[in-house]
This record gives structure tokens, C-alpha cells and sequence, in this order.
């Protein structure tokens, strides 16, 4: 019987050992093995995130991104899915070697995530201070009163008017903004270090969009969170990114930081991504549009998974898989005509 | 300005709140459409934006008489709609159609896409002879950029753009004059989003169509839309051109939709003019007296209380708006302030 | 298949509406032929063990209950004193032209003969009570759930009327208020007839019940609504777009219940008001049989298994249909 550690630290991990970023994804690789094949969902994706930075992990349907945060949350369902490759490190500890209890420790107290509705993450036979307060009852030792005064605490801080009153309430009782919150004040109960946020404003109306990425702000700023969130928006990227990475096809094909990114991307899908989205402030002819559809990930095409749908596609990125090559500037890219985008 | 196609006027939509087991009784009605007016012009795309509970998909499906309406009158080319009688109303629908939301929904996964687009021409044999529907469906497939020789599959084997793209050559069959798109992208990735939205256009400039476009994604309504109704709990709060809504909006809860929307530039973070509202949105069931928007307004005073601002044109501004006290506020470009 | 790829929560959060990785994955390996959800289902239970074991099995016991001189040559009904109660014949078995494989009943009767002809009555009680079942309460689910209303609330009270009778007492009552030995000697075809009304009778409010609140969900689709956009008329709708796609659970249900109807038969015949002597069904056999039980187990055992095999053919079938045909597992 595992004692309840209350700092949170899997008991493998040396005290005080340095690392480079507080969370770390090295070349990871994770299949899905189906009836139909073997698809080949992530490919050697790597990305780091340092305390009180924001990074946003962008792509469509297909990319891999929900499954990339999966799999750092180890939330991942195997079978179908196997991570085949790569490490996660935590505080400079591979999430992937620990065991299951480990792991688990880790989970909502150094990792945190919400998702896109809350409706279906949250219990519906269970009020909302019930919820909040088990957390505090199984991983605290908390007694159920003091759980429940935690959690009115919480709701409090994410900005629920009449927090005390509404600990009692049912998840369905809540509008979808509330909700969103109610979800965001779980995730942030056991003072995680990193946040995953897959997601969380798609479902929402913009008004309520915007009171959340601004509470998700503050939070962040407050608790000097790392916060990685995942979105095909490149609005909300655009009011709150500190970095990106780009993903298409299980790969990171640009990461850089947000300014750079808007003002010259590198890599011709985001720039075809860029010119195909209308904007508020101006009017626009024809939008640029990207033509074909992503890719089958069970047949990805070979060399670069881009080429098909590719402007700029040649001969090489037929043959050659572009690797994540570095740019001047602190960014990189992985197409084989990315100095020519990044100096035009 | 083109000819006046269709002209609704005092739409009223109130849905009622039943209780009781065996004997239901009516407690109250969810006003989910309340007097709303406006006309479209053909050729004209005419956007409807509005968040959640203001009623512009209820407003769809009354237009489309999937709902009847409480009162109120829906003019087409001057015979009022609601008022038809049943054949002629079954005649109406080769005029006005619908695209739906959801790809996967909107078609009946048992029948081939073949068979969705041609049931049009089941339905109202008199369009096309029963020799050749087949060819006019082929028609309609290539018109959508969708291949012919697929005549034959199944829902299930199209992605989500390619079955919208069904949708759309299914509403085109009849070739109506009025087409509804109600969030007709919203369900699609957003690379998809620009090819579909292209394709509505050149449909709209090649067979003259006209559009009610309601989406809640400002970004796309500007770029489609040619004018702009906006809608809070089931009223529009103020109409006009694009650029008048975008540019110049007058109506503090346009103003406060308008600055939330964030914009693909990360140079304007902390630029534009940021209006966050407070509260949720009251209950349909149960609006704020007056103006209903007066309890989330910054602007709010007594008079907006008691007496409702009518949708008309105020001063300092050329297009209506529902408003005591509407004044121009730019929030979509950078202001100098910062 | 598809939303198997993502943890509970993530296919929840992600609408169908959005297009997913494995939505795309699997979509675009499927477009080569046109291939309906029909087919699509067939071919997902051809590839199933327990789909053609149940098959198999089924397909034996129609063959029997058609044409049981396939399996024997002796007559279930010639009865010989003298070898009665003898115990199966083990040497007998696989062999043709003998008898006395399974043993002999109390009259001398050969019990693997009657076995084998006791699968007709059994059989064909079962599918068509379930024909009776699923047309009559499938035909007012349907009515009942599309038009909704106070033609909705008279059907579905009519149908909590018979719900709330129990199966096997309210067909205790009906055949002993109408096929009463005691007065007339009502033939073999009339006491089957009963026993098939009195199941039907009591057993349509539930798939009346499944079939209106499948098409009550399937009307409210956007495909529907899309219908009479075009301006359907109601029975195009109702025959075209609601019905196909409702049936499913139907269908399962179904088939599961030819299970407990053949059972439901053996049941009341055991009871003595269905099907009596000198008719034979397992019903029959296992009732006569249970007086013996301890002197001549073979009585009773091999209808017992012949009836237990069938019914949970029939169950593992619909299992099947079910798994095949449910669209979130695809």
C-alpha cells in the first residue's frame, strides 16, 4: 500500500535532480493498431515546455495533437493505441519508464488537463463539490468537510459567483462557460506545474471564449503554470501563445515563437494555413484554400506527408522525409525549402 | 439595390413550457424567436450571427417551416408563406432550401449519395423527367467538385467536407432561388472551412442564389456576408452592411461580440479595444424587461428598463439598431491608445 | 472501430461533427467500392466465430423441424411396452437404420426419434410468435413514436395494459379459458395456434416500446428534417428515412427473443396447457420425463439439451446482429 506522498514526487526520482525544461517530449512514437492496419498516429514528435510559458500545439483533425496530450497524461487507451518509442520527461524523469502508481501520482498533481466538454468530464450523478472534494480526500487525506470548503475555494477562484452556494450543484446546472470553469478549478486542485488545456473553448460561445482564455491567463500567471494548449484556432494562438508547434500528419513540421510565426512562417503548410482563414478585419476576395485532404494514417505518403497538397512541392520531398532542421532565430522547420520561406 | 425577394416581418417564435403528467398544462413559452423583421434582396448573402440561445437556428427551421410559426408573416415574392395551403407550400420548397450543419447527420446513411441528391426530383417530379434525373445528378455532383462516378457510395466512405459538399448539391437540385445555410461550416476542419465557403460563392455567382447565412464564426459571416443581422435572445439588435456591422457597429452587444473575437495577428494583442461582459445570458423563458440586453450594458440606464428600443436608424449612424444610447466604437482593428 | 481510438473522455469531447484522425483513417480505406451499412455488417459477421457457430446451429435445427426424416427413420409414435424406461443405446449411436440412441420413454417410444420431431413444434412456436411479436409491436412503435401525441399516449397506455400481465401466467389464462381439456379436445393445430396468440399477445408492448423510441430518436435527425425540408409526405418519410435506420434494435431484439419463446413454449407445455400428448415438442417430453427423472434421466436430458442448445443459439445470434449492426463499434 502506497503511502500518500504529499509532495507529489514519484519516489524513483532523485531529490533536487536538474533538468532542462519542465516538461520535456523526445522523438515519441505511438501507433494505433486497428482491424484495418497499423496507423501510424504520432512520428518522432518533440517538444519541451518551461514554468510560466504558454505552448500552443496547433493543428487539424488528423495531426495528432489530442493524441500527443494523451499520451503525455497517460491517458492513453492500450490497446489500440502503443507507445512504441521516445521519452516524456517530467522534472527530468521519463514518464514512461514509471511504473503504473507512479505515474498516477503524477497525474493532476505535476500534470493537469481539461478537455473540450466538460459536460461529458465531469460525473453527472455527483455534485460538483463532491468531485472537487474527493480529490482532496484521496490524494490529501483531507476530511470531507474540509474537501468540500477546499473546492468552494476553488470555484471562488475561477470566478464562479456565489461559490459556497453552488458546491452543491450538478454539473447540468451550470451554463457551458460555468461548467468550463468547474472543470478548470478540478484540474487545478492539486497545484499542478503543468496544464494541458485540449480544446477548451471550441464548444463555447466567443463572449465565453474569450472570459476563459483570459481566466486560463491569469491562472497561469498566478501559479507560474506551464500551460500547453491545443487548438486549431490560430485567433486564440495568435492572443496567447508564448510558442508553437505546428503538427501535421503525427509530426512537428514549425515550432516557433508566436510573433515569428504570424509575421513569416517557415513551413508551407502553415502558410497555407494562414492564407486560407478569413479574418475579422478585412474583407477578402477568395480564400486561399488548401487543396486535397489530410492524410490517411494508415497510408501516409512517403517523404514529406505534405507533398500531396504542397504548393511549393518538388522531386526531393517526394523521396526525402524533411527533417526538423534549425533556423536562424531560435526556431525550426521541417520542410526542405524552409530557408527560402524564412527569408522572403 | 436588387429587387426584395423575401420579406419577413414580426416573426414570432414562442415555444411552450409544459408540465403535468397526465394533463399537461402551459406555464409559459420560451420566446425563442420575437419580432423579427428584415428582407433579402437577390443575389444577396444576408449573414445571421448571434451566440447561443438567440435563436437564429429556430429562426432557420421557422423560415424552412420545419416550425410553425406563432405569428407573424414570411413573404415570398409577396405571398405570404405561413399562409399557404399545403400543396402550395410543398410547390415553395423547389424555392427555398436548407444546408444543414452536420455532415454526419444530414445524410441518411442507408441510402447511396446518388439517391440523397435525386430525391428532390422524387419528391417534385415535375422538375426533371424520370430519364433524366440520373444525368442531372452527375450534374450536381461535378457542380460541387465531387466526382461523378461516385454516384454509387455511401455517406460513410466521404469525409465531413466532401458530404457537405453533398448537402449542398442536394439543396441545389431544384434549383431554388433562397438557399438557408445554417452553420454550414462550423463542423469542418478549418482548411476544409475555405474550400466549402469558396464553393457557396461561386454557386451563389453562377445560378444567382441567394443566401441567409447564419454561423456564430464572425470571421466567416464577414467574408461571405454582403449584409449583417445580428441576433440576442431572439431579436435582431442591428442590422446593416458588413463593413457598417464590422467597421462601424453601434450596438454595445455587437461592440462586445465584435472585440472578442480573437484575430489571427499576435501584433494586436493588447491593441484592440477589449469589452468583457459579464454574466451569462439571461433565460429565454424569462427575458429582461425592456431591453434585453440591459443587465449584461455597460450603457444600461432607467429608460432601458422600461421602454424597448425599436430597430431603427439612430443618429451619428446609417444603419438600424436597437439601442437608447448606440454610438460607433471600433473593436475589430488596433487603436491607438496603447 | 473508430472511436475505440480515443480514451472514453476524448470521444466524448470530440463531437462526431468534427472530422477525426480516425474518422479519416478509416473513411478513406473504406472508399474504394460502394459499400452500404448493410454489407459492411454482413461482412463484420462473417468474420465472427460465434456468428457462424450459431448459424451452423440454427440452420441444423430448421432442417430438423422441416424435414426430420433426414434424421431418423423410426416413427416417434410407435410405442413397444416392452422396452420401456430402457436406457440410450451408446452403441447405437452414429450409426443409421438402428434406434434407441437416446433410450425409450415410459410408452417404449424411441426418445431420439421424438426429440428429433419434437424440434418442429418448438421451432416453428418460436419464429412465429417472433414474427407476430416484432409486426404487431413494431407497427405500433412505429405509429406511436413518429406521430407522437395523444395517438402516442393511447398506444403506449394500451401496450402498459399487456405489460403489465407476466408472460407465462397470462398464457396459463388465456389457453385455460380456451382450450380447456375438460370440455373439448381441441386439436394439435388449435392449441399451437393459442399458445402463438397468447405469447404474441403478451409479448408485443416490449418491441413496441424499443421500436418507438428508436424511431423517436431517428426522427429527430438531420436527415429527417432535411426530408421534409424537400417536402416529403409523411410516408416517404416514415418508409425511406425513419424505418431503415430505426429497425436495428428491433432486429436484435428479435432474434434474441426466438430464444426465450421457444423456451416459453417448453414452459407452458411443462405447465400442461400448452401442447399435450400425443403432440410432441421438448415441452411435451421434458414435462413427461420429469416424473422419471431419477429412474430414466435420459427422458428428460436430451429435449433438456436440445432445447437449452437452441435457444442459446438463437441468443448468441442475436448477440451477433447486435454487435455487428451497433454503428458505435464500427
Amino acid at each position: 500500500m502506497t503511502d500518500l506522498l504529499v509532495t507529489g514526487e514519484p519516489a524513483s526520482q532523485a531529490a533536487g535532480a536538474s533538468y532542462a525544461h519542465l516538461l520535456e517530449v523526445e522523438d515519441l512514437r505511438v501507433e494505433f493498431r486497428t482491424l484495418d492496419g497499423v496507423a501510424k498516429v504520432i512520428n518522432g514528435v518533440s517538444l519541451h515546455l518551461d514554468a510560466g510559458e504558454t505552448l500552443a500545439v496547433l493543428g487539424e483533425s488528423g495531426s495528432g495533437k489530442s493524441v500527443t496530450a494523451q499520451a503525455i497524461m497517460g491517458i492513453l487507451d492500450s490497446p489500440p493505441a502503443f507507445i512504441t518509442g521516445g521519452a516524456i520527461r517530467f522534472k527530468g524523469s521519463d514518464l514512461l519508464k514509471m511504473n503504473r502508481e507512479e505515474r498516477r501520482l503524477v497525474r493532476g498533481e505535476g500534470i493537469a488537463m481539461i478537455f473540450q466538454d466538460a459536460l461529458s468530464a465531469l460525473n453527472p450523478v455527483f455534485t460538483v463539490g463532491f468531485q472537487i472534494a474527493e480529490l482532496f480526500r484521496k490524494r490529501r487525506g483531507m476530511s470531507r468537510a474540509d474537501g468540500m470548503r477546499r473546492a468552494a475555494e476553488l470555484l471562488d477562484q475561477v470566478r464562479i459567483p456565489n461559490a459556497k452556494g453552488r458546491v452543491k450543484a450538478y454539473p447540468h446546472e451550470f451554463s457551458g462557460g460555468m461548467r468550463q470553469r468547474v472543470m478548470i478549478a478540478m484540474a487545478l486542485a492539486l497545484d499542478p506545474e503543468v496544464l494541458i488545456a485540449d480544446e477548451p473553448t471550441t464548444a463555447l460561445d466567443v463572449t465565453v471564449q474569450a472570459q476563459i482564455m483570459e481566466l486560463l491567463a491569469e491562472l497561469r500567471r498566478e501559479r507560474n503554470m506551464g500551460l500547453i494548449l491545443i487548438t486549431h484556432d490560430l485567433g486564440v494562438v495568435a492572443d496567447v501563445a508564448d510558442r508553437i508547434s505546428v503538427m501535421y500528419a503525427g509530426r512537428i513540421v514549425e515550432e516557433a515563437g508566436v510573433y515569428d510565426l504570424y509575421r513569416k512562417p517557415s513551413h508551407p503548410y502553415t502558410l497555407a494555413l494562414l492564407n486560407s482563414i478569413p479574418r475579422l478585419d478585412l474583407k477578402g476576395q477568395r480564400l486561399n484554400t488548401i487543396k486535397g485532404l489530410p492524410p490517411n494514417l494508415l497510408r501516409i505518403p512517403p517523404g514529406c506527408a505534405f507533398h500531396p497538397r504542397c504548393s511549393m512541392a518538388q522531386e526531393i520531398c517526394q523521396r526525402e522525409l524533411p527533417p526538423l532542421r534549425e533556423l536562424p532565430g531560435g526556431r525550426t522547420s521541417a520542410c526542405h525549402f524552409a530557408e527560402e520561406l524564412n527569408r522572403e | 439595390m436588387s429587387e426584395v425577394i423575401l420579406e419577413v416581418r414580426d416573426l414570432v417564435k414562442y415555444f411552450p413550457i409544459r408540465t403535468g403528467v397526465v394533463f399537461k398544462r402551459t406555464v409559459g413559452h420560451i420566446k425563442a424567436v420575437d419580432k423579427v423583421s428584415f428582407d433579402l434582396h437577390k443575389r444577396e448573402t444576408l449573414g445571421v450571427v448571434g451566440e447561443s440561445g438567440c435563436g437564429k437556428s429556430t429562426l432557420a427551421k421557422v423560415l424552412m417551416n420545419l416550425e410553425p410559426a406563432t405569428s407573424g408573416s414570411v413573404r415570398y415574392r409577396g405571398k405570404d408563406v405561413l399562409k399557404m395551403s399545403a400543396a402550395e407550400q410543398r410547390r415553395l420548397r423547389r424555392n427555398i432550401q436548407l444546408v444543414m450543419q452536420d455532415p454526419y447527420t444530414s445524410l441518411n446513411p442507408r441510402m447511396t449519395v446518388g439517391d440523397i441528391v435525386g430525391e428532390p426530383f422524387e419528391i417534385h417530379p415535375e422538375v426533371a423527367p424520370k430519364g433524366d434525373r440520373r444525368k442531372k445528378v452527375r450534374e450536381l455532383l461535378d457542380v460541387v467538385g465531387l466526382n461523378p462516378e461516385h454516384i454509387n457510395r455511401y455517406p460513410h466512405q466521404f469525409s465531413g467536407g466532401q458530404r457537405q459538399r453533398i448537402g449542398i448539391a442536394r439543396a441545389l437540385a431544384l434549383r431554388p432561388e433562397i438557399i438557408i445555410c445554417d452553420e454550414p461550416v462550423s463542423a469542418l476542419d478549418v482548411s476544409i472551412q475555405a474550400q466549402v465557403i469558396n464553393l457557396l460563392e461561386e454557386l451563389q455567382d453562377e445560378f444567382g442564389l441567394s443566401y441567409i447565412f447564419i454561423a456564430h464564426d464572425l470571421s466567416v459571416v464577414r467574408h461571405i456576408a454582403d449584409r449583417v443581422a445580428v441576433m440576442y435572445l431572439g431579436k435582431i439588435v442591428e442590422i446593416g452592411t458588413d463593413s457598417e456591422i464590422y467597421d462601424r457597429p453601434t450596438h454595445p452587444y455587437t461592440q462586445a461580440l465584435l472585440s472578442a473575437v480573437p484575430v489571427p495577428d499576435p501584433t494586436l494583442r493588447g491593441q484592440r479595444d477589449q469589452i468583457v461582459l459579464e454574466g451569462d445570458v439571461p433565460s429565454p423563458a424569462n427575458p429582461p424587461s425592456g431591453c434585453r440586453f440591459r443587465t449584461r450594458c455597460w450603457k444600461a440606464k432607467d429608460i432601458c428598463a422600461t421602454e424597448e428600443p425599436a430597430l431603427v436608424v439612430r443618429e451619428k449612424s446609417e444603419h438600424p439598431s436597437a439601442c437608447h444610447f448606440a454610438e460607433v466604437r471600433d473593436v475589430v482593428h488596433a487603436t491607438s491608445t496603447n | 472501430m473508430s472511436n475505440s481510438m480515443m480514451s472514453d473522455t476524448q470521444a466524448k469531447a470530440l463531437p462526431h461533427a468534427t472530422e477525426t484522425g480516425a474518422a479519416t483513417v478509416v473513411d478513406a480505406a473504406k472508399s474504394d467500392r460502394p459499400r452500404s451499412l448493410g454489407s459492411d455488417a454482413w461482412r463484420e459477421l462473417r468474420r465472427r466465430p460465434l456468428f457462424i457457430a450459431s448459424l451452423v446451429l440454427i440452420l441444423l435445427f430448421v432442417v430438423m423441424a422441416a424435414f426430420p426424416q433426414l434424421f431418423t427413420s423410426v416413427d416417434p409414435t410407435y410405442a413397444d411396452l416392452n422396452r420401456n424406461l430402457q436406457p440410450p443405446k451408446w452403441e447405437n449411436w452414429f450409426k443409421f437404420g438402428v434406434d434407441g440412441q437416446f433410450g425409450y420413454d415410459i410408452l417404449g417410444r424411441d426418445v431420439y426419434a421424438r426429440t428429433i420431431y419434437g424440434a418442429r413444434a418448438s421451432i416453428i412456436v418460436g419464429l412465429v410468435t417472433v414474427l407476430g411479436t416484432t409486426v404487431l409491436g413494431g407497427f405500433v412503435g412505429l405509429v406511436a413514436g413518429y406521430f407522437g401525441g395523444w395517438l402516442d399516449s393511447l398506444m403506449s397506455r394500451f401496450a402498459d395494459i399487456f405489460l403489465g400481465v407476466p408472460l407465462v401466467l397470462g398464457s396459463l389464462l388465456i389457453l385455460s379459458t380456451f382450450a380447456s381439456r375438460a370440455h373439448d379436445n381441441p386439436s394439435a393445430f388449435k392449441i399451437a395456434s393459442l399458445v402463438i396468440i397468447a405469447l404474441v399477445a403478451l409479448g408485443w408492448p416490449v418491441f413496441a416500446r424499443i421500436m418507438r423510441s428508436s424511431v423517436i430518436s431517428t426522427k429527430q435527425l438531420d436527415y429527417v428534417a432535411a426530408a421534409r425540408a424537400l417536402g416529403a409526405r409523411p410516408s416517404r418519410i416514415i418508409f425511406r428515412h425513419v424505418l431503415p435506420n430505426a429497425v436495428a434494435p428491433l432486429i436484435v431484439v428479435a432474434t434474441i427473443s426466438i430464444g426465450s419463446y421457444i423456451g416459453a413454449e417448453a414452459t407452458l407445455s411443462f405447465l400442461g396447457v400448452g401442447l399435450q400428448d400425443p403432440v410432441v415438442s421438448w415441452g411435451v417430453m421434458i414435462s413427461g420425463g420429469i416424473t422419471y427423472r431419477e429412474v430414466a434421466p435420459h427422458m428428460m436430458l436430451f429435449p433438456g439439451a436440445f432445447l437449452t442448445i437452441a435457444v442459446l443459439s438463437f441468443v448468441m445470434l442475436g448477440d451477433a446482429v447486435r454487435d455487428a449492426l451497433d454503428p458505435k463499434l464500427r
